[in-house]
């Protein structure tokens, strides 16, 4: 049967991802030292996985609330109390969904009509510009470049802004550059989304994972904003829970009611299973959490210092657990350096341009994994460009 | 905040200077003489591999001794503490709240070589009360590490 005229317009406009062709190249290779994960190295904290299985055995199967359970939505609005300084009501305000993808998916299609335009700050994550045209919006990237560190210029944005600009997205720090955003940069992009009655998205699963020394500063804290920002966060990179697939999105009650619509009647609710998990990993995990922290941020150190020994300029990220160096000068383009370097000396890192072609030119590597190994892809690296 | 540097070591004594120095982003003598500085105010007291005994096949006789004994007037536990620590055969030797007084681990290399330890020489110290011991049968942890491997499988070579 040929099936080309049978896969929605939609679904078929939109374009393979980078990651997957990278990974099919890497798929089959032995001895690969990968820097290509876009997650922790660290199992669950047992005591994270253990109130999973506790709530197993104890035959907590059972559908929840579409909201998710009352006492994880209590325990996030202490969290994001404590941690962002917004205060959301447990009742109305919080939804639980299946991982930070799906809120994304469920905000942009609760905030959008065909056609209506939707900015977001590139080098990204990859779902972003897929999902908005799922809903029917229209992408408008604003670059973000290495001498801005990659935080997003207030300029560069209103430039972006047109009549048909409904909603913002933000991700900071950024998967994949590490960026992170400058308290008074933040502030004027505020300003903007106020005067040209913009609703932002703001994507902080990388929040916790900051080694810049300054506390972090969500966009839904500062003055005005709360009431036009949806707010969404997860467990997966601070708790290392990427498997649980579970995240949770903020926002004023009558966004959260709209976002409950669809998730009602296409999840349902989050696994119950992974809720427990959560309950427990906001209530005990802070240590754990430090923990892992502190590990990144050794690793972070020391990955930027060596690929800058080696000659490769890589300033060092405030956030998440990525490395986005500069390959330019090696007058490669970052498929081709990606490649090179993965059939030379079997390391894998995803050339920049998967996220986006304000990416071109760098090479995204993550350091969530072992020393040992993490050392061994630096000296593989720098044999490679020797070999060059 | 603990020492970054005692923390690796913790996990790893075997990390070489150089590779502290890698990770701490220190050169290699200044991690040497942290180091050095360490030992000799007594904070690093040794450095150990931790050995599955079953599996290295020499697995002796460990036991978990609970002592009660009598305090003295100066120093209270101190003195008959020590005195007990000093002996080769204990390996480690705690005072604790509770039911009992200190707990002594003891290793032999058989289970009458323990007993007579206990018998001939922890009992018959003046000051203790009595003694209580239990014999190890199997661990399953020690020191932080688990008696398997656990393996993290599953993770994608290439991820977003």
């Amino acid at each position: 049967m040929d099936y080309t005229g049978k896969i929605s317009r939609q679904v078929a406009g939109i374009p393979r991802s980078g990651i997957r062709d990278f990974f099919e190249l890497v798929q089959g290779r032995d001895d690969v030292i990968s820097l290509g994960v876009g997650e922790p190295d660290f199992a669950t904290p047992w005591h994270i996985r253990e109130a999973a299985i506790y709530s197993l055995e104890k035959g907590h199967t059972s559908y929840t609330s579409n909201l998710g359970l009352m006492s994880l939505r209590k325990e996030i609005s202490r969290y994001a109390n404590d941690f962002f300084h917004v205060d959301y009501d447990a009742a109305s305000e919080i939804l639980i969904t299946v991982g930070v993808s799906e809120a994304i998916d469920l905000a942009l299609r609760a905030l959008i009509d065909p056609g209506d335009e939707v900015i977001y700050h590139t080098p990204c994550y990859v779902s972003y510009l897929p999902s908005i045209s799922l809903a029917y919006g229209v992408g408008v990237d604003v670059p973000t470049t290495k001498r801005d560190d990659f935080a997003l210029k207030a300029e560069m944005l209103e430039a972006a802004i047109t009549p048909k600009t409904r909603v913002l997205m933000l991700n900071f720090p950024t998967n994949p550059t590490g960026a992170v955003m400058p308290d008074d940069e933040l502030k004027k992009i505020a300003a903007l989304c106020i005067k040209h009655d913009i609703i932002v998205i703001t994507d902080e699963i990388y929040s916790e994972l900051r080694y810049d020394e300054k506390e972090h500063l969500s966009i839904a804290a500062l003055p005005g904003m709360r009431e036009r920002t949806i707010l969404l966060h997860g467990f997966s990179k601070a708790y290392s829970m990427t498997g649980f697939r579970l995240g949770y999105a903020c926002a004023p009650a009558p966004l959260i009611e709209a976002m409950m619509k669809i998730h009602q009647y296409a999840m349902l609710c989050a696994p119950i299973t992974s809720q427990a998990a959560a309950l427990e990993a906001l209530q005990n995990g802070d240590a754990a959490m430090n923990e892992m922290r502190e590990s990144y941020h050794h690793r972070r150190d020391f990955t930027v210092k060596r690929l800058n020994e080696m000659g490769i300029d890589c300033h060092a990220p405030g956030g998440a657990f990525y490395v986005f160096p500069d390959i330019r000068p090696t007058g490669l383009s970052s498929k081709d350096f990606a490649t090179k370097l993965l059939e030379a000396e079997n390391v894998a890192a995803v050339p920049g341009d998967a996220f986006g072609t304000a990416g071109e030119g760098f090479l995204r590597c993550c350091y969530a994994t072992s020393f040992d190994e993490l050392k061994i892809a630096m000296s593989r690296m720098e044999r490679f460009l020797g070999s060059l | 905040m603990k020492d970054p540097l005692l923390t690796l070591l913790q996990s790893k004594a075997r990390y070489s200077d150089a590779e502290l120095a890698e990770t701490l982003n220190l050169s290699a003598d200044e991690v040497a003489t942290r180091i050095g500085a360490r030992e000799k105010d007594g904070t690093i007291l040794g450095y150990q591999a931790v050995v599955d005994e079953e599996k290295a096949g020499e697995a002796g006789v460990t036991a978990f001794i609970e002592v009660t004994v009598t305090p003295e007037r100066d120093g209270g536990f101190d003195r008959l503490a020590m005195r007990i620590a000093r002996f080769d055969q204990v390996v480690s030797c705690y005072l604790a709240s509770g039911g009992y007084d200190l707990l002594v681990v003891v290793s032999g290399k058989d289970l009458r070589e323990v007993a007579s330890f206990v018998s001939q020489k922890l009992s018959t110290l003046d000051g203790i009360l009595s003694t209580a011991t239990h014999f190890r049968l199997k661990a399953y942890k020690e020191n932080g590490f688990i008696f398997e491997t656990e393996e993290l499988e599953g993770r994608l070579p290439v991820s977003p």
